[in-house]
C-alpha cells in the first residue's frame, strides 16, 4: 500500500491506497508548521483504517509551501544571478521586470560575464574563468551562498553554465548553484527568472524536505518519500532540494490527475467547480497539457512547464442576474456565505445552486424555497451555465473530437448529464481528496527542450537523439527502464530562419519500481 | 511635440500589435527594451511629421532576425546606436530624427530605444501603417526610396554597410548578414529627408497605436465593447466571430506560414473562416469565398478582451473576432500591389478592397 498527501493552502488531504483502491481518506486544516500537518494527516489515516507502517511502500507528497514562499516573499534566501552572454544581453540585466518586494528580499545581485552561445552552437564570446572568479569572490564577499547561473542558448549547449558552477563551488564554500538549462526553456529572461526563483528557495527546500521526511519517519514509515512535480510526475527528496520550483502548481495538477484516475480515463477534460470559481484543464495521456505562454509566479514571468488551467468566475455560489441582454450567472458570487445567502439554504440571493435545484439537476437544501422562481429564468439560467461550461471544455481541448468530461468539486451539481463536446460526463466518488490521489500516482519523467540545427543530420536523427536523452533522464529520476514511454513530442520551426533549425521538446515518463498491488497499471 | 514616457508604452505596444495583423513576434522584449532605455536616458520626444524641417535626416531603426532568437540572445543595448552612427559616418552628416519602419511586434518599440539613447526626436510615422514580413515592403519604396545605404549591427561591434541595386537585394543580403550574426541584428536604413517623410511615409502611426491601446484599456475598464471601439477607430468591419477549430503550421524559406480555420459563433454560426498567414495574416476566406486580403489589415483579436493574437500564439479553442480594416490607400495602387498584393504572396487572384468585397456580397459590415 502507498500514501498520498497533498498540502494545500487551506486543507491537507491524505489517502491510503492499494492499487486502484482508496483504503482510507482524511482531510485536515493545513498547519503553519510543516511537520505537525504531516503527522496529523498520517495519524488521521491510521485512525480511519489501521495499517502497519512497514507495509507502506511509498509516501508521495504534494506541497504548496514553495509557491506560497514566493507569493508572500518570505523565507527566501538572498541570491546572486550570474549571466554569461556579454557582450550580448547587457540591455536587460537580471531581475528586470521583477516586483520590487521580491527584488528587495533577494537583493539586486546581478553579474554579467562573457560567454554564451549562438542559436547554432557557435560561441558568442569565450568563457573567461578569471572574470567568473572575480564575480564569485564579489558574491562571497557579500555573504551570499545561493547563485543562479544562466547562459545564452544554454538549452543548445550547457557547457559554460556547468563550468561556471565549478568555478563558483571552488571559490564559495558551501554554495548552492542552480543552472538555467536544467530549469527552463528558450527565452533567456523567463528561464533566468525561474532559475533565480529556484535558487532562492534552496535553503527553504532543505528545511521543508527534512521536516516532511522526519514526520514520515516519526510515524514509523521507512518507505521512500517522493514529492509531486507540476507536470504530474514525482521527484525524490534529494531532487526536490535541487529543484524546488518543480513543485509550483502541483496542486491543480494532482487534482486533475486524481480525478482522471478515479474515473479511469487518461484523456479527458477535468472541471473542478468551487463556490466562486471553477478550474478547467485537460489531460493528454494522463498528464496535464502544459501552458504554452509565459506564466506569472508572484509577479515574476517564467517559462518553465506549468499545467494549462483556465480559471473562470462560475461556481455554486455565483449570483444570478436577469437583464436586458439575458440571464447571467457570475462572476459575482456569495462566496463563503453560500450556506447563509443561497435561497435553498434559507438565504435571499438567487445563486447557481438555486437554479440547479429549481431546474431539477439536484436536490440540496429546501426545494420549496425556489418553487416560485420564474420558469423561464430558471431554464435560461441553467442553459447559460451549461453553455459557459461547454465553451470552457471546448477551449481547453486540443482538437474538435469529443472527450470525456470529469467533473469534481462541490459545484458539480450544476452540470447536466450531457454537454456539448463531451463524449460522456463522469462524476467520480472520493473527489474531495482527488488531489491526494493524484499525488499517489507513482510515475517519474524526463524532459528535453532544445533548439537543434539540422545541418549535418536528418530531422529523424535529431528527434531520435532527443527521445533517447529524455528516456535517460526518466531512468535517472528512478523510472523502471522498460516502463518508460515518450508521452509528448513537439517540434517548433523557428520563424524568419532560413537555415534549418527546429526547437524540439520531448517528454518521457515511466513507473517507479513499486511492488505488488501498487505497481501502476493495476 | 510631446513626451512619451514609460507609462505610455503599454498602450503603444498593444495598439501596435493590433496593426501588426498577427506578425512581428512577441512585443514583450521590445517593450522591456524601450522601457529600460527610457528609464536610463529619459522620455522620448515624439514629433509630428509636420514639425520636421525639409532638410532633416531621418533614419529608420529596427531589429531584424528570428523572434525565437531575439528572446534568448538579448541585445547589448547600444547596437541600435552603433548602426545609426555608422550610417551617419557614411552619409557624412548628422542624423536628426529616428522613425519606425513598421507597426507591430518588436519593431514598433525598438525606435524608442534608439531615440532615448541618442536623445534624437522620434517622428510619429511608419513605413507601412501595419506590419509586413520583408524590408522592401514599405510605402516609400513605391516612390523609389532605397533602403540602402543600410547598416546591420551586432552586439559584438560588427557593422555591415550595404549598398545594393534594389530593395529586394537588400532584404536578401541583410538577412544573410543577420544569420551570420546569430540571427539577430539591429539595423539603420531608409535614410530620407523631412520632405520625403511627409510625402511617402504613413503619418501618425504611433499616436494611432497609443490611441488603439487606450481604447481597448478604457473599454475593458468601463465594460463596453473593446472590439467595437477598435473597429470604429480603424473604419474597419467586423467580419467574423468564431472559435479556432484547426491550426496548421509549416516553415518555408524561413517564414512561419500556415492557416487557421475558425468555426463561426453567434451571428456567424454555421460558417467557417479560413485565415492564411505568413507571419502576418494574408488572406481571409469565408465559406470558400475570399472576404479580405493583403494589403488590407486582417486583425485577429480575443473576442472577450480584444487582446491582439499573433500568428505564433493562435491555437485551437481560442475565441476570436476577425476585423478587417482598409490599408493605406497607396498600397492599393498598382505599384503598391506589386510589392504586397496577394499575387506577390503566391495567390492567384487580384486584390479587391475589403469594402467592395463586403458590399458585393451584401454582407453586414
Amino acid at each position: 500500500m502507498r500514501i498520498g498527501i497533498d498540502v494545500g493552502g487551506t486543507n491537507t488531504d491524505a489517502v491510503l491506497m492499494a492499487g486502484r483502491e482508496v483504503l482510507a481518506e482524511f482531510k485536515t486544516l493545513t498547519t503553519p508548521e510543516v511537520t505537525a500537518g504531516i503527522v496529523a494527516a498520517l495519524a488521521g489515516l491510521q485512525q480511519a483504517r489501521a495499517f502497519p507502517p512497514e507495509q507502506v511502500s511509498t509516501v508521495m507528497i504534494g506541497t504548496t509551501h514553495f509557491t506560497n514562499a514566493v507569493v508572500e516573499a518570505q523565507r527566501l534566501a538572498p541570491t546572486a544571478a550570474l549571466r554569461l552572454g556579454l557582450p550580448a544581453t547587457a540591455a536587460l540585466p537580471p531581475m528586470t521586470d521583477w516586483p520590487g518586494r521580491l527584488r528587495d528580499v533577494l537583493g539586486e545581485h546581478g553579474y554579467l560575464c562573457h560567454g554564451g552561445y549562438e542559436f547554432d552552437g557557435r560561441i558568442i564570446s569565450e568563457f573567461d574563468e578569471k572574470e567568473i572568479r572575480e564575480a564569485a569572490a564579489a558574491i562571497a564577499a557579500q555573504g551570499i551562498r545561493t547563485v543562479a547561473v544562466s547562459s545564452v542558448f544554454s538549452p543548445v549547449n550547457a557547457d559554460m553554465e556547468v563550468r561556471a558552477a565549478e568555478v563558483l563551488r571552488d571559490v564559495i564554500p558551501g554554495v548552492s548553484v542552480s543552472l538555467s538549462h536544467e530549469i527552463g526553456r528558450v527565452g533567456l529572461l523567463e528561464r533566468e527568472n525561474a532559475t533565480i526563483l529556484n535558487a532562492c528557495l534552496h535553503e527553504l527546500a532543505e528545511t521543508i524536505t527534512a521536516a516532511l521526511e522526519s514526520a514520515v519517519r516519526a510515524a514509523g514509515i521507512t518507505a521512500p518519500v517522493y514529492i509531486s512535480q507540476n507536470d504530474g510526475t514525482l521527484m525524490s527528496v534529494g531532487y526536490c532540494r535541487q529543484y524546488p520550483v518543480a513543485t509550483f502548481a502541483s496542486g491543480p495538477t494532482n487534482s486533475m490527475r486524481g480525478a482522471a484516475f478515479l474515473s479511469g480515463r487518461t484523456d479527458c477534460v477535468v472541471i473542478d467547480v468551487g463556490g466562486t470559481t471553477s478550474d478547467v484543464g485537460v489531460l493528454v495521456r494522463g498528464f496535464p497539457r502544459e501552458a504554452a505562454v509565459a506564466v506569472d509566479i508572484g509577479g515574476v514571468r517564467t517559462n518553465f512547464r506549468m499545467p494549462d488551467v483556465l480559471p473562470v468566475g462560475l461556481g455554486g455560489g455565483s449570483i444570478v442576474a436577469a437583464g436586458d441582454s439575458g440571464v447571467t450567472v457570475g462572476p459575482r458570487s456569495v462566496g463563503y456565505a453560500i450556506q447563509q445567502r443561497t435561497l435553498v439554504f434559507g438565504g435571499d440571493t438567487v445563486t447557481a445552486t438555486d437554479l440547479a435545484v429549481a431546474g431539477g439537476l439536484c436536490e440540496v437544501g429546501d426545494p420549496g424555497r425556489v418553487a416560485h422562481l420564474d420558469r423561464d429564468l430558471v431554464r435560461r439560467g441553467v442553459q447559460a451555465i451549461q453553455d459557459r461550461l461547454a465553451e470552457l471544455v471546448d477551449r481547453v481541448k486540443t482538437s474538435p473530437d469529443p472527450l470525456p468530461v470529469v467533473i469534481v468539486g462541490g459545484g458539480s451539481i450544476l452540470l447536466e448529464d450531457h454537454l456539448e463536446g463531451a463524449s460522456e460526463i463522469l462524476k467520480p466518488d472520493h473527489f474531495a481528496v482527488a488531489n491526494a490521489i493524484g499525488a499517489a500516482i507513482a510515475q517519474v519523467g524526463g524532459e528535453v527542450d532544445k533548439v537543434i540545427s539540422l545541418a549535418g543530420r536528418t530531422r529523424e536523427e535529431a528527434l531520435e537523439s532527443a527521445r533517447q536523452e529524455a528516456t535517460g533522464k526518466a531512468v535517472a529520476a528512478g523510472a523502471v527502464e522498460s516502463s518508460v514511454q515518450i508521452v509528448d513530442v513537439e517540434e517548433v520551426p523557428l520563424a524568419y530562419l532560413p537555415s534549418n533549425a527546429v526547437r524540439i521538446r520531448v517528454k518521457a515518463v515511466g513507473d517507479l519500481p513499486l511492488g505488488g498491488d501498487d505497481a501502476p497499471g493495476h | 511635440m510631446r513626451l512619451v514616457t514609460e507609462e505610455d508604452l503599454e498602450d503603444l505596444a498593444r495598439g501596435a500589435a493590433v496593426l501588426g495583423t498577427g506578425g512581428g513576434g512577441n512585443p514583450y522584449i521590445g517593450k522591456l527594451l524601450a522601457r529600460q532605455a527610457i528609464r536610463d536616458y529619459g522620455p522620448v520626444r515624439l514629433v509630428d511629421a509636420a514639425e520636421i524641417p525639409d532638410d532633416a535626416l531621418v533614419v529608420q531603426s529596427a531589429m531584424m532576425g528570428a523572434p525565437t532568437v531575439m528572446v534568448e540572445k538579448l541585445p547589448r543595448g547600444d547596437e541600435v546606436v552603433s548602426a545609426l552612427l555608422a550610417l551617419q559616418d557614411f552619409l557624412g552628416r548628422p542624423v536628426t530624427h529616428v522613425v519606425c519602419g513598421e507597426a507591430g511586434g518588436i519593431n514598433s518599440t525598438i525606435p524608442f530605444v534608439a531615440a532615448a539613447r541618442t536623445g534624437l526626436p522620434l517622428v510619429d510615422a511608419d513605413g507601412m501603417g501595419r506590419a509586413f514580413p520583408e524590408l522592401q515592403m514599405l510605402v516609400p519604396g513605391m516612390y523609389g526610396a532605397s533602403a540602402t545605404p543600410m547598416v546591420v549591427a551586432d552586439e559584438k561591434g560588427n557593422t555591415v554597410l550595404l549598398r545594393t541595386i534594389g530593395n529586394r537585394w537588400t532584404e536578401r543580403l541583410a538577412r544573410s548578414a543577420t544569420i551570420e550574426m546569430g540571427c539577430s541584428s539591429l539595423i539603420a536604413l531608409y535614410a530620407m529627408d523631412g520632405k520625403a517623410v511627409r510625402e511617402t511615409m504613413v503619418l501618425g502611426t504611433l499616436s494611432l497605436c497609443q490611441e488603439l491601446g487606450q481604447l481597448i484599456a478604457r473599454a475593458r475598464a468601463g465594460h463596453t465593447d473593446p472590439l467595437q471601439a477598435v473597429t470604429g477607430r480603424l473604419n474597419g468591419h467586423l467580419v467574423f466571430r468564431g472559435r479556432v477549430a484547426d491550426v496548421e503550421r509549416r516553415t518555408e524559406t524561413g517564414f512561419a506560414r500556415g492557416r487557421a480555420v475558425l468555426a463561426g459563433l453567434g451571428p456567424d454560426d454555421g460558417s467557417r473562416l479560413e485565415l492564411n498567414f505568413q507571419n502576418e495574416h494574408l488572406v481571409a476566406i469565408r465559406d470558400g469565398r475570399v472576404v479580405a486580403s493583403v494589403p488590407d489589415l486582417i486583425i485577429v483579436l480575443d473576442s472577450d478582451s480584444a487582446e491582439p493574437i499573433t500568428t505564433e500564439e493562435i491555437r485551437y479553442g481560442f475565441r476570436v473576432s476577425v476585423l478587417v480594416a482598409p490599408c493605406d490607400p497607396r498600397w492599393r495602387t498598382p505599384a503598391g500591389l506589386e510589392l504586397v498584393g496577394p499575387r506577390y504572396f503566391g495567390y492567384d487572384f487580384d486584390y479587391i478592397p475589403v469594402e467592395e468585397r463586403l458590399s458585393a456580397a451584401g454582407s453586414p459590415a
